[in-house]
């Protein structure tokens, strides 16, 4: 008998239908599966959800946190693409 | 027997069982082999008690003697209780465990499942209610059953011998008597000779995709509706009933 953990899964509950998915937590599970029980016997006791997606922690595509400043630095200065500039009309409510 | 008495019988047996089996599964709690199974279980239990309560409310209505849910729970004797004997089983290992609740379970949700259309409205709705629960329980205790079945050497031969243990109570659940005849007839409650022909059939495909033999035990004759139960009954209702015996006027 192998004395393996069982692998950890990422849970994702969309709470409302029309809303998305949103990541609440994660579990350990033998499979998928199981994996999926178990995601709503943790996250969704007190009515949280209507739909529940779970993925293997190790199949998620992270990014590196050591990349971060090649990668998410380069947008601070950038404030021309922030919808900031555009002078709103009068009269109108909803932009 | 009045279809009234009967009506009450049978609603406080459906208590008694849900109720029992509540119990043991609370005596699992903090002991579950991993944080989710543990939460998953405290789940059942719940869900069991809650279906307990729910059917002894009724019965106090149908009664209509002043009783209440806790008078049912805490203040009857051993042999008033009319649960089957399958339920009150030791939870054992795990695999004892699963076996038990998925041998029960097959049947509960045919006998829930019937009870949704009888002609009683509150036990429709009671059953109505706990018939999605079980229908979630069973999905869960089945995924286990084929996973130690057909899972290590180890875990098939323990998951085997809970089988041959834990079989000769099945009986019980289709030996239906009076009670449960005049349900049947006057308020269209199940046909236990009907489920039994069901239950074998599933059980018996569940197994085969389990890897898992169907034992060759007999049946035992049990009477638990009649309130004649076994060994282990003693010692769960004594520490479900003791504080409140012990401290009438405790409040918590």
């Amino acid at each position: 008998m192998t004395n393996q953990e069982w692998p950890l899964y990422e849970v994702f509950i969309r709470t409302r239908s029309g809303l998305s998915h949103r990541h609440a937590g994660s579990v350990h599970a033998p499979d998928d599966q199981m994996a999926l029980d178990h995601a709503r016997d943790t996250y969704t006791r007190r009515n949280e959800g209507v739909s529940i997606w779970v993925v293997r922690s190790d199949r998620i595509v992270a990014s590196d946190p050591a990349e971060s400043s090649a990668l998410f630095e380069p947008a601070e200065d950038k404030i021309y693409r922030h919808p900031t500039f555009y002078e709103i009309p009068e009269g109108v409510e909803n932009l | 027997m009045k279809p009234e008495d009967a009506l009450l019988a049978y609603t406080l047996r459906l208590g008694d069982t849900a109720l029992v089996l509540g119990q043991r599964l609370v005596e699992l709690v903090t002991h579950g082999p991993e944080l989710e199974e543990e939460l998953a279980n405290a789940n059942f239990a719940l869900d069991y008690i809650g279906q307990a309560r729910m059917f002894y409310s009724h019965a106090a209505a149908l009664e209509g003697a002043g009783r209440t849910e806790d008078d049912f729970a805490y203040l009857r004797d051993g042999q008033q209780f009319g649960n089957v004997l399958l339920v009150e089983q030791p939870n054992g290992d795990f695999g004892d465990t699963i076996v038990r609740q998925v041998l029960f379970e097959t049947f509960y949700i045919r006998q829930l499942d019937t009870l949704t259309r009888c002609s009683d409205p509150g036990l429709a709705g009671i059953a109505a209610r706990a018939v999605k629960e079980i229908r979630y329980h069973l999905r869960h205790g089945l995924q286990w059953l084929v996973r130690l079945g057909d899972g290590t050497g180890e875990s098939h031969a323990r998951v085997q011998a809970s089988l041959h243990r834990l079989w000769p109570y099945c009986g019980e659940l289709f030996a239906g008597d009076d009670v449960d005849e005049i349900v049947g007839t006057h308020y269209g409650g199940p046909d236990l000779s009907a489920i039994r022909e069901q239950w074998e059939h599933e059980v018996h495909a569940l197994l085969a995709e389990a890897t898992l033999e169907v034992p060759d035990e007999p049946w035992m004759n049990a009477a638990g509706r009649q309130g004649v139960h076994t060994e282990h009954f003693g010692y769960l209702i004594a520490e479900m009933q003791f504080l409140k015996r012990a401290y009438p006027e405790a409040t918590w």
